[in-house]
């Protein structure tokens, strides 16, 4: 298997000019629990590979800003960034009473000809007096596109200079297309904001503040994730503060250094805020996934732990047992299904590690994996951070440094408390996608368009998560392709009903009587010819 | 739904709210796709190849193929050269394509990267083209990155010398479906007219599952087909504001006379068209087309009452708009809100000439409009139906009337790319689709002693 496996890449390998090789064969590694390989992850992307990577824009307005319901999100740039983006991430929000949502509108400069010749800033602030005039919202974003950057439109200044006059908040994002290697710069650029300008403005009075009062960070509700993950989080006894930011509001998150604990689905994105909500506030975070019955059940269990109370732990066994009753003989349908076949991930910088404990749960084996734009400590863990080289492409992404704030600090638990728990749960850290894939699997860092056929052709799998630019060109391979950045337009996929929904669509994708006709039956059996001739019966194939 | 829209309009000439156009590489995009055998490459950072992909493959649930250059801030300092060489050195080795055709984005045309110089000084794989556009986001809309591309085809791979007369028509179909562009070439072979037609993206984005995937369809204008464009005896170009670049290069080229005429959407835009090819060959109408369409002159008495003196608003791309226009008044439906995200003066002047025509007064009508207009225009003039893009389905939902999918994108239905919205069969399928949707809406919400079996 071993051998085989080697044979793959290296087919893989071969196709490739010798530059061109050398690289691609750092972001490949063959899973060996004898060994501890690197892996090279969030370096530039080869031009000309077809890449599925997107841009620093769509990682902070598109992934962590643009969430946030009661903001106008204004794309400083020409328009099609802001149209892109608008209405095709499935980050779900609700109207609170009141209050206002901005989820289906798309704001734009449309910046024209003139605007990059004489500067866009007065454009700019005229579109932000605008949308105080038409819509007065909570709160402005201004996203910053590639042109942005190049003819020096200074939208710090802007931004200062609106929030001033109107008396909201108006942040302003240095996110251009081409800072970093991919949406991860986003991320950073996002975070950073948020932590500086949001995070710790408005606080939550004594007697308002909750017992077990947690934040989600890095979750974005897609499908309604957050939602289902709220419901049972609530049924056992925990308020949800702050989500950052799936249906989140702009209050919400200047709130979120009064909670007790952060948790962390999506690494990736929000562990910058993580840590610098400890730092300065001193709220430790841990992470989570509520992804698969197990996992989600594994979750509750930790954050129980960390609570230490009797009656949340008995709360907490309540519920698993109930919700995982109520989905069980669905499940065991789904896996009877689904057992024995393989899957291949390849999301953005998360979901292709969350969702392999899913798969094994409806008897399916995940044999590739990826990240479009993970760092090694999303596949090796965290420890390796210190490892970490910072090349020319990411030094440019500001690094931001907090420090304690004496007045708002303060500890959740006992220092040696909070010691010896993170011997035994996931506090401040993350051990990575490569620890729990199984041995003779592969992991391939920013999976191109010739790896993608390849390695199927080579393994076959009968499923194959990726996103909307790969799902029918692996679909027209004869394999069922499920998006799992958009879910196929279904969800919610977390927590517990999430897993049955996820369990239902996998087995519908890869039990769909449409797969039995892709071969014509003339090129299936041979064709006794019928029609009677002269000659009588003739024999055609 | 859109509750934050305000029925009182105030001016905007800063804040767009919901486009109803996006930006020129996707055009670009699109129509390079028409060309057999071809990779498009975006020349700018990769978040643009990605997104035009995204939207493209969403709307045609197809794959979308195209390398980008990645830029990475270093390169936007010192420029593009490197990555745009080493891209397509890549993209040759690796990927095979017979043509690469680049697009630019904001990025690099602000950079002012010369794409010219660049491609010259770059070796290019023997029988290999690499064609380019430049295509700057912050001018027109996806239809001129359509109509720039196309116009590239021309100037960079039609041979500058008239060789000898192929006796063939070049056809132009315009921004529109894969089975737009294969009804219009029925239509041709119907009438007996050798054609070649560019681009078209039939049998590329509309693939059939075989099981085996192919990176290049089969499908698509060949090199040497359009090599020989400039032999042809005319070009017909449908749609000013996505072909007649294209159709002009041609006839600057290789003296290839140009005609320009609508998208051939609806009956009086389809009779146009045939009565444009008949004149042109001098070849004659055959039987079945005759029969298509009587059957939908049939159809258009036979339930005119379903729609007859309905107010619609249409918006979209401005030569869909246009014709789609011309066809709502020859339905008799009363057009009152119409709108392209589009710039163009040459909009506003054709929808007004034909609202004037038809006695239609108060018409709103605006180029580089965009969906919060249309929706203020209907809150304070409703409408009885919409006609436009998917994007039309937040407008139809807050205002409860019916929205039937016309133009890009449609992302939310699919069809669109099976069956023609052009030619006489076309046009009866956009009326099923309007009596069904308004019969659909009266089924719903009449009260029950109305409800008919027969209607």
């Amino acid at each position: 298997m071993k051998d085989d496996l080697n044979k793959v890449v290296d087919k893989i390998l071969d196709k490739y000019p010798a530059k061109v090789m050398k690289n691609r064969k750092e972001h490949i590694l063959i899973k060996d629990s004898n060994e501890n390989k690197e892996i090279s992850a969030n370096t530039r992307t080869l031009p000309g590979i077809i890449t599925n990577r997107g841009c620093a824009y769509a990682g902070c307005k598109g992934v962590v800003i643009g969430p946030i319901v009661d903001m106008v999100h204004i794309t400083h740039g020409p328009v099609g960034c802001a149209y892109y983006t608008w209405s095709t991430r499935r980050n779900k929000g609700r109207t609170r009473e009141g209050s206002k949502n901005f989820i289906n509108y798309s704001f734009t400069t449309d910046m024209q000809e003139s605007d990059i010749v004489f500067g866009g800033d007065k454009k700019l602030a005229q579109a932000i007096k605008e949308a105080v005039e038409i819509f007065n919202p909570k709160a402005i974003s201004i996203a910053a596109t590639c042109p942005v950057g190049l003819i020096g439109d200074d939208i710090q200044a802007v931004a200062k200079k609106a929030q001033k006059e109107y008396g909201i908040p108006v942040l302003s994002f240095s996110c251009e297309g081409y800072k970093g290697v991919s949406q991860s710069a986003g991320h950073h650029i996002a975070n950073n904001n948020l932590m500086r300008e949001v995070i710790g403005t408005v606080d939550i009075p004594v007697e308002d503040q909750k017992q077990f009062m947690i934040n989600i960070l890095g979750e974005y509700n897609i499908g309604g994730d957050e939602w289902e993950i709220k419901r049972v989080l609530n049924k056992i006894g925990y308020t949800v503060n702050t989500t950052m930011t799936g249906d989140a509001e702009y209050e919400d998150i200047a709130k979120a250094h009064n909670s007790d604990l952060n948790i962390i689905q999506c690494h990736r994105s929000i562990n910058y805020i993580a840590e610098m909500i400890e730092i300065k506030y001193g709220m430790p975070w841990m992470k989570v996934n509520f992804i698969g019955i197990e996992n989600m059940s594994q979750t509750l269990r930790n954050m129980a732990k960390f609570f230490d109370n009797e009656e949340l732990y008995a709360r907490t066994e309540t519920v698993i047992t109930e919700e995982v009753e109520a989905i069980k003989d669905e499940m065991k349908h789904y896996k009877n299904m689904c057992k024995g076949k393989t899957a291949m991930l390849f999301v953005g910088g998360s979901r292709a590690h969350h969702y392999q404990g899913l798969l094994k749960e409806i008897g399916m084996d995940t044999i590739m994996a990826g990240y479009e734009f993970g760092h090694r400590d999303d596949y090796e863990g965290r420890d390796v951070i210190p490892y970490i080289k910072l090349d020319a492409d990411t030094r440019n992404i500001e690094e931001i440094k907090v420090e304690k704030d004496e007045k708002k600090y303060r500890l959740r638990i006992p220092i040696e408390r909070l010691e010896q728990l993170k011997k035994e749960l996931p506090i401040n850290d993350y051990p990575g996608l490569v620890v729990d894939m199984k041995d003779q699997t592969i992991v391939i860092d920013d999976l191109n368009h010739l790896e993608t056929e390849m390695v199927i052709k080579a393994l076959k799998p009968s499923f194959f998560g990726s996103g909307v630019k790969d799902k029918y060109i692996v679909q027209k391979m004869g394999i069922y392709s499920k998006q799992m950045h958009s879910y196929d337009y279904s969800g919610p996929y977390a927590g517990f009903r999430g897993a049955v929904n996820f369990a239902r669509d996998t087995a519908a994708g890869i039990h769909t009587p449409a797969w039995s006709y892709t071969i014509p039956p003339w090129k299936k059996e041979p064709i006794l010819k019928g029609k009677i001739n002269t000659e009588g019966v003739e024999e055609v194939c | 739904m859109l509750e934050n829209t305000p029925k009182e309009i105030t001016k905007r000439s800063a804040l767009v709210v919901n486009p109803a156009k996006t930006c020129q590489p996707i055009g670009a995009m699109y129509a390079a796709l028409g060309i057999h055998g071809c990779l498009p490459h975006s020349h700018g950072s990769q978040g643009c190849c990605s997104f035009h992909r995204m939207h493209l493959t969403r709307h045609f649930r197809d794959p979308i193929v195209a390398s980008t250059s990645s830029f990475t801030e270093g390169a936007c300092v010192f420029g593009g050269k490197s990555n745009l060489k080493k891209g397509l050195e890549t993209v040759f080795e690796i990927y095979n394509p017979d043509v690469v055709a680049v697009n630019t984005t904001c990025l690099s045309e602000t950079i002012g990267d010369d794409l010219t110089e660049i491609i010259r000084d770059t070796k290019i794989p023997e029988g290999k083209h690499v064609i380019y556009a430049n295509t700057p986001s912050y001018y027109g809309s996806h239809v001129n990155g359509f109509s720039n591309m196309t116009k590239a085809i021309v100037s960079h791979l039609v041979n500058d010398e008239k060789i000898i007369e192929n006796g063939k028509l070049a056809i132009i179909p315009g921004y529109v479906e894969p089975s737009d562009m294969s009804e219009v070439k029925r239509i041709l072979k119907l009438i007996g007219i050798p054609f070649i037609m560019f681009p078209d993206t039939s049998e590329v984005v509309n693939t059939p599952n075989t099981g085996k995937y192919e990176m290049y369809p089969d499908g698509g204008v060949t090199v040497d087909e359009i090599k020989d464009l400039g032999n042809c005896e005319a070009t017909v170009a449908m749609g000013k504001f996505a072909s007649e670049a294209a159709a002009f290069e041609l006839e600057k080229k290789s003296d290839v006379e140009a005609h320009t005429i609508k998208v051939p959407l609806g009956i009086k835009a389809t009779d146009d068209m045939i009565m444009k090819f008949l004149e042109l060959t001098g070849k004659s109408i055959p039987k079945e087309l005759e029969t298509e369409r009587g059957q939908l002159v049939d159809i258009m008495v036979d339930i005119h009452n379903h729609y007859h003196g309905k107010k619609v608003a249409i918006f979209g791309d401005p030569d869909i708009v246009i014709a789609m226009t011309e066809f709502a008044i020859s339905l008799g439906l009363i057009p009152t809100s119409i709108l392209t995200g589009t710039p163009g003066n040459a909009f506003e002047k054709q929808i007004n000439e034909m609202l004037e025509q038809a006695g239609i007064e108060d018409a709103k009508v605006k180029a580089s409009g965009d969906l919060m207009d249309l929706h203020q225009w209907i809150k304070n003039e409703p409408v009885d139906m919409l006609i436009g893009n998917t994007y039309g389905k937040y407008i139809a939902r807050a205002e409860n009337i019916p929205l039937v999918r016309l133009g890009f994108p449609i992302l939310d239905r699919v069809g669109h790319s099976y069956f023609p919205s052009v030619g006489y069969k076309g046009a009866m399928r956009i009326i099923e689709k309007i009596s069904t949707a308004f019969l659909d809406k009266y089924d719903m919400e009449c009260a029950e002693e109305d409800f008919e079996l027969v209607m």
